[in-house]
């Protein structure tokens, strides 16, 4: 058994008092390759940020084993695509964690950050400006930033939006190979349930409180699937608080 | 050919004044065009404007305590920038309000304060000169000023460069690798500021920021990068201080504004003539590539 690489133990994340993911308990294994699904608003994203530190506990704690490298790459990026920039230097941004503010790109590091490229499919673009790329191209591109980043845990949230069929494969065999090969743990946010049974080993199904976690078929199954659609996503402001009493069942649910 | 000679180079062998502006105009380009460019690609040109008024309080301060002269009236002026950058930046940090909005509330408060209180003692003579300064007055304090001012944005530049490119470009991923997001931001507001007070001797509050936006907005129509566009940035920003010094002095203008005129023609050539200008975007094209 792989130690973990993330816990989570009683973890609510939310928004102005209400939660978005509530009261998670579980463990993310090091090296293991999970699939996060779940309707739109069942705290898929809200998760990221949490694991990211980006957005505190309002209650339990989500923990990342510490000297963990990590990499995310947000559903929506603040890339500002009118910046004057080339694809190699938003691409090259991905070695931050290993040059820092000062430390210089030498020609191993533009040779990593070429090969990142030519894995996504994107040889040659490098001199491109950025403005000129596709969003799907786009979205390549800030995946080869995360292969550039090369850490050891690895957050992508809806990295195959607007990616063609065929990218989609080449990528998520990609993910394939970092986590078996490499013994990475990524962490990915899916909405092709099909993609998620045929290549995901496991899976994460969030309807806002965690539904199921475990093998991908067996999660989701046409039970589990049903229970994560009776959710609904709405906002109730006069929602009754919520006391740690009646909380239990939620808890034990997910380990 | 003696004319070039008497037009171009005589009025600055003849005269120290000329000398004294020429060396502190040329200086404050170097500082100004590149805070200038990133200014401009944070989309933040008109909070440059707005700081330009937010110093004036300090400025103001100064020279009710010790009339027109530049240390205490410069401190005065970093002191209310600073106050206001930080103002701003916490209530839109803390509250719902957006920068835009509430750096709008705070320079205009601080205008308002500034010009009270150069009223309260000195003259509308006194008022034109903090408004729009003059840098045919430059003197040897002034220009260490402003020399150490141009060689601090310099070195941080240097040092920053990274961060401050990572931070338009894509500041959710600097945050996801780096404690540097916040800060970079300051301390880019702090070379604003710091560049606003340099120039406000010569340009006043109101045209210091004009050396600053001016050159950056002309130098986006013709370079791809950061680097270049800098660069560029930088000497639109000396030949428009040298044309305006010669204007101002062959045609009797005032010399601020002539400078920052230039830096404008310089503008409305960039935006017709520019590799990226309106010509060469909206000439159709008779023909297009296999690929």
């Amino acid at each position: 058994m792989q130690p973990a690489a993330v816990t989570f133990s009683d973890l609510t994340l939310g928004y102005g008092g209400h939660p978005a993911v509530h009261h998670l308990s579980g463990t993310v294994r090091k090296g293991s390759l999970t699939a996060v699904v779940g309707a739109n608003g069942s705290g898929k994203s809200t998760l990221m940020k949490g694991i990211v530190g980006m957005l505190a506990p309002m209650t339990g704690r989500c923990t990342v084993q510490r000297g963990l490298r990590m990499a995310y790459l947000p559903q929506q990026s603040e890339v500002d695509r009118s910046f004057p920039a080339r694809v190699i230097d938003i691409v090259s941004l991905g070695l931050w964690p290993q040059r820092g503010l000062l430390g210089r790109h030498n020609s191993q590091d533009r040779e990593a950050v070429l090969q990142a490229l030519s894995a996504v499919g994107l040889e040659g673009f490098d001199k491109r400006p950025i403005d000129s790329l596709s969003g799907g191209q786009m979205q390549r591109a800030l995946f080869a930033r995360v292969l550039v980043q090369n850490a050891d845990l690895i957050l992508l949230d809806e990295p195959f939006n607007a990616v063609d069929a065929k990218t989609v494969i080449d990528l998520v065999a990609l993910l394939k190979r970092w986590q078996s090969e490499e013994g990475r743990t990524v962490l990915v946010v899916v909405h092709d349930l099909e993609l998620v049974r045929e290549h995901f080993p496991e899976a994460l199904l969030l309807a806002r409180r965690p539904v199921a976690w475990g093998d991908a078929r067996d999660v989701l199954d046409a039970g589990n699937l049903l229970k994560a659609r009776q959710f609904h996503e709405a906002w109730d402001e006069t929602a009754p608080w919520c006391e740690p009493a009646h909380d239990d069942d939620h808890t034990k649910r997910a380990s | 050919m003696t004319w070039i000679f008497d037009f171009f180079i005589a009025p600055f062998l003849e005269f120290a004044f000329m000398q004294k502006a020429l060396l502190g105009a040329l200086m404050l380009s170097l500082g100004a065009g590149p805070v200038g460019v990133f200014l401009m690609l944070r989309r933040m040109s008109l909070t440059g404007d707005a700081m330009a008024h937010a110093i004036l309080p300090g400025a103001a301060a100064g020279f009710l305590l010790f009339g027109l002269e530049i240390v205490p009236m410069t401190i005065g002026g970093l002191v209310a920038g600073v106050l206001v950058a930080l103002g701003a930046g916490a209530v839109s940090r803390l509250t719902i309000q957006k920068e835009d909005a509430s750096m709008a509330a705070f320079y205009l408060i601080a205008l308002s304060v500034g010009v009270v209180m150069v009223s309260m003692r000195g003259s509308s003579i006194d008022l034109m000169h903090v408004l729009f300064g003059t840098v045919l007055a430059l003197n040897t304090d002034a220009l260490v000023l402003i020399g150490l001012v141009a060689a601090t944005t310099m070195l941080t530049l240097v040092v920053f460069w990274r961060a401050l490119v990572a931070e338009c470009l894509d500041p959710l991923f600097l945050r996801s690798v780096s404690r540097l997001g916040s800060p970079v931001h300051f301390i880019f507001l702090g070379l604003v500021v710091l560049n606003l007070v340099a120039g406000f001797q010569a340009l006043g509050t109101l045209l210091s920021v004009g050396l600053m936006v001016l050159p950056a907005v002309s130098a986006r129509f013709w370079a791809h990068r950061v680097e270049t566009m800098a660069l560029l940035a930088v000497a639109i920003g000396m030949g428009s201080s040298i044309s305006g010094l010669l204007l101002s002095y062959h045609l009797s203008l005032p010399s601020g504004p002539a400078m920052i005129l230039s830096a404008g023609v310089a503008y409305a050539v960039s935006v017709l003539a520019g590799r990226r200008g309106l010509l060469l975007t909206l000439r159709p094209r008779a023909s297009h590539r296999t690929a």
